[in-house]
């Protein structure tokens, strides 16, 4: 106990000092912070929207959607590989229960489609799996399933692209300092303070973006189009300008990859906004080529299945770039400027959780946080001083440098303070003191049993410490399943709770046995008040 | 100096001895508190029926009846209202809309808002949320599975530490402290939401602790007095521990105190319910589940002394040193 060696009291009181130092930048406001220089280390704690004013957003993606388009994209794959030298004459070519199947017209050329089926799947993962599963049944139908490690996986890509769509998109916004992160398999938390009006946002997170120009099927019976009906090789879409539907030819002259950028611009006759597209080299010569072919009918521009406009060719356009206009604001156009931009969505997400707080509300819960706080270190510095004498301002001192070590180590794992957050710092106040009750109620004790200062000290920092252990342990459990299982607040406190802990047994046990022993060790004294 | 004690030395208050009686209010509380909740149910937040949840703040204190009826006019849905804190703050909660349109929530809202600014001079929203059904469905299921998880975990941590009569009644304790908790919130009507899930772990976090303490000196003092009783040795386990146990429920009690009365209305749902667990907790750390222990037929000692007469001269008394 006495024998506290010079290197552990060092080790001790820099790791601390450390500490202290890094949990100062969350006191100082970013404005000044940002004036630092840039080597300084300046980790500070992020305040969460429920304190800073904001904007919440659960996106959910749909996954049956991705494993949807999966089996399209597998459909037109096996299509154009199968028309590919040597050639293997398939039909029947269908999407039934999530599986792809066709008929291979001459037996003989079944070995030939498996070759050539080989290729389009991959292995996935370590276990050698496939994405896809190939089965032939009643010796000429091929029936391709997909696997679930391949579903996954594909979902996974999606999603981290999608994540990565979302946070371009936001960023397109403008000055907001925006965090989007993925969740759980399938859904993006984007959180953004200061938004107070995220209706702008939303519109803009709930557009797929899909863009593809097609020619406008002239040919369609208006009877039909009513009806929904197109004819071969077409298909239905409404038309925004007017409200009545189109058709269009099934397949797309021009799709959303070839696209290099879209801005909102103005058109030069009328004034009205619209956004000009631009092409990379081959969607323009793919382009100029249609449009010479074509001149006079016109051609659809659809986003999202849904015709924005659909202008009539004039003449071959040649520069790789288009203009839509179809009835657009500044605002609208802006941001399907930005959703073009900013790519399509590889799956559509829908919002399915929100939640938008002033910032008014916001700083007061902050002050009445701060203030609660300090009371209750006050009133737990009180109480212990006059209850523990010297034992008690150790035990002060252990409680101030863990509430500092918490912030130092929240600011240092850019961990976001919420309201429920804290609350779990005043309850880590709280519960902060009792493991130094816990050891000076045992100190106590073995005085009134006799025992020297030196041994009394000793045997209660050896007793306490076996029962703060199984204490913090079985209350960690707690914190850590909060941490596992919970979402949003349940999170932020979990986050404090299971920080104060492990800081709190460090100052309240290591920290001040440290204070005890040097003093002990210097004073020698006969008697302790505790 | 004179130091303040607030338990003086030697106290030895007989817990044990009233147990029965303490067993029978105690079960007569705990089915209270079900057949409250049961008769009752919580009143629950959007976080966990779905919906949308509108705070707005007014000028001056509205009338209840007034806001709503101007909400219900506008034909949206039953809405559910609440008068928060200082009184000009309402929680409005509605259903969401049937509407499969992804602006029909904004238009709702947006509707909501400008309806109660025009009827209300001086009326500002200050946040509002919504949560989708399958959502909050997700939230309950985690919520409920993290509670029970962490009753499980800690009992088998219990149980593996010491014999399995600890793990037992610390788990039987804990549930009690949960079932108050929620006996608590239908009784008064006070929104229980996902930051109450978080209360009540953080219930089981404090309750445990403080079973972990008195179990620990239980345990210590098991193999220290072989021969004594298992009523006595609870008893003075108990009394041992308790300047500790009194001094840390008040401090955080303190702690928890100033939050309530100075921590806004946001978090004082959240801050009763821990005040109320830390309360509730301390009570079964002495008669759930200490005193279960006796109940449960642990023993001190080595098994073949079961039947060993406790004689009170084994006790070289730390009370008398």
């Amino acid at each position: 106990m006495l024998d506290f060696p010079r290197w552990k009291v060092l080790t001790i009181s820099a790791f601390l000092a450390i500490m202290v130092l890094l949990a100062v930048p969350s006191f100082v406001p970013k404005t000044v912070r940002d004036t630092w220089p840039s080597w300084v280390p300046k980790p500070a704690i992020n305040l969460g929207l429920d304190l800073a004013g904001g904007s919440y957003l659960l996106l959910e993606a749909d996954t049956k959607d991705v494993a949807q388009s999966r089996l399209e994209q597998m459909r037109e794959q096996v299509r154009s590989e199968m028309r590919r030298d040597p050639r293997v004459e398939v039909g029947d070519i269908s999407i039934q229960g999530g599986k792809l199947s066709f008929m291979v017209r001459d037996p003989a050329k079944v070995d030939a489609a498996r070759e050539k089926l080989l290729p389009l799947t991959t292995g996935v993962g370590t276990t050698g799996q496939r994405d896809w599963e190939i089965a032939v049944v009643d010796s000429t139908r091929f029936v391709l399933t997909p696997t679930g490690a391949g579903v996954n996986q594909a979902i996974e890509t999606a999603m981290n692209d999608a994540r990565e769509v979302v946070d371009r998109r936001i960023n397109a916004l403008g000055t907001l300092e925006p965090t989007v992160v993925r969740e759980g398999s399938n859904r993006i938390v984007v959180q953004v303070p200061g938004l107070q009006d995220p209706t702008a946002l939303k519109n803009l997170l709930g557009k797929t973006a899909k863009l593809a120009f097609h020619l406008v099927d002239t040919n369609a019976n208006p009877a039909d189009l009513a009806r929904g009906i197109a004819p071969a090789g077409s298909i239905v879409l409404p038309y925004s300008e007017t409200g009545s539907p189109i058709a269009v030819q099934r397949t797309a002259m021009i799709t959303g990859d070839m696209l290099v950028n879209a801005s909102q611009s103005y058109d030069p006759q009328s004034g009205a906004p619209g956004v000009t597209l631009q092409l990379d080299g081959a969607g323009s010569r793919r382009f100029a080529k249609v449009t010479q072919e074509n001149s006079g009918k016109p051609f659809a521009i659809v986003v999202d299945n849904v015709v924005i406009s659909a202008p009539r060719i004039n003449e071959p356009i040649l520069g790789g770039s288009a203009v839509i206009n179809g009835g657009f604001t500044v605002e609208s156009a802006n941001q399907l400027a930005i959703a073009l931009r900013s790519g399509k969505l590889p799956v559509a997400l829908k919002v399915v959780q929100e939640s938008t707080v002033s910032p008014e509300l916001g700083a007061d819960s902050i002050k009445a946080g701060i203030t609660a706080s300090v009371i209750a270190i006050v009133a737990v510095i009180a109480f212990m001083v006059l209850t523990y004498g010297r034992f008690g301002i150790y035990a002060t001192f252990a409680v101030t440098l863990n509430v500092l070590v918490i912030l130092a180590v929240m600011g240092m794992l850019t961990a976001t303070l919420t309201l429920p957050g804290i609350a779990g710092f005043v309850l880590t106040i709280g519960t902060a003191v009792d493991a130094n009750v816990l050891i000076n109620e045992r100190i106590r004790e073995e005085r009134r049993r006799g025992r020297s200062v030196t041994q009394s000290v000793e045997l209660g920092y050896k007793e306490a410490s076996r029962t703060i252990f199984e204490a913090n342990v079985t209350h960690a459990i707690a914190g850590v399943i909060m941490l596992i299982l919970g979402s949003g607040p349940v999170r932020g406190f979990a986050v404090v709770l299971l920080i104060g802990i492990a800081s709190s047994v460090f100052t309240a046990v290591v920290f001040t046995r440290m204070l005890v022993s040097l003093w002990i060790r210097r004073n020698r004294p006969s008697e302790i008040h505790i | 100096m004179r130091l303040l004690k607030l338990i003086p030395d030697n106290t030895n208050i007989g817990f044990v001895r009233i147990r029965h009686i303490a067993f029978a209010v105690t079960l007569l509380l705990t089915i209270a508190a079900v057949a409250i909740v049961g008769i009752r149910g919580l009143n629950m937040g959007v976080d966990f029926v779905g919906g949308v949840s509108i705070e707005e703040k007014f000028a001056t204190t509205p009338h209840l009846d007034e806001v709503r009826s101007t909400v219900n006019r506008l034909g949206l849905g039953e809405a559910t209202l609440q008068q928060l804190g200082g009184k000009n703050t309402v929680t409005i909660r509605m259903p969401l809309p049937e509407s499969n349109d992804p602006g029909a929530v904004d238009q709702m809202v947006e509707r909501v808002k400008t309806e109660l600014a025009s009827k209300f001079p001086g009326a500002t929203f200050s946040n509002y949320s919504t949560v989708s059904g399958k959502v909050s469905d997700e939230l309950i299921r985690n919520g409920v599975l993290a509670v029970v998880l962490a009753i499980v975990g800690i009992a088998i941590f219990s149980w593996l530490r010491y014999e399995w009569q600890f793990g037992v009644s610390t788990a039987v304790a804990i549930l009690h402290d949960v079932l108050m908790t929620l006996g608590f919130f239908a009784l008064t009507w006070m929104v229980f939401d996902l930051n109450i899930v978080a209360a009540v772990l953080t219930i089981i976090g404090y309750s445990i602790n403080d079973k972990m303490v008195i179990d620990d000196r239980i345990r210590e003092n098991m193999r220290k007095y072989r021969k004594m009783g298992m009523a006595e040795l609870i008893d003075l386990s108990v009394n041992e521990t308790l300047p500790r146990t009194v001094m840390t429920s008040l401090t955080i009690l303190l702690a928890l105190g100033s939050l309530l009365l100075f921590g806004g209305h946001v978090l004082r749902s959240f801050t009763a319910a821990m005040m109320l667990g830390v309360i509730v907790g301390t009570y079964s750390s002495i008669y759930v589940s200490s005193s279960l222990l006796i109940t449960l037929g642990l023993k001190p000692g080595p098994r073949e002394e079961k039947s060993s007469v406790a004689s009170n001269a084994e006790r070289v008394g730390p009370r008398e040193g």
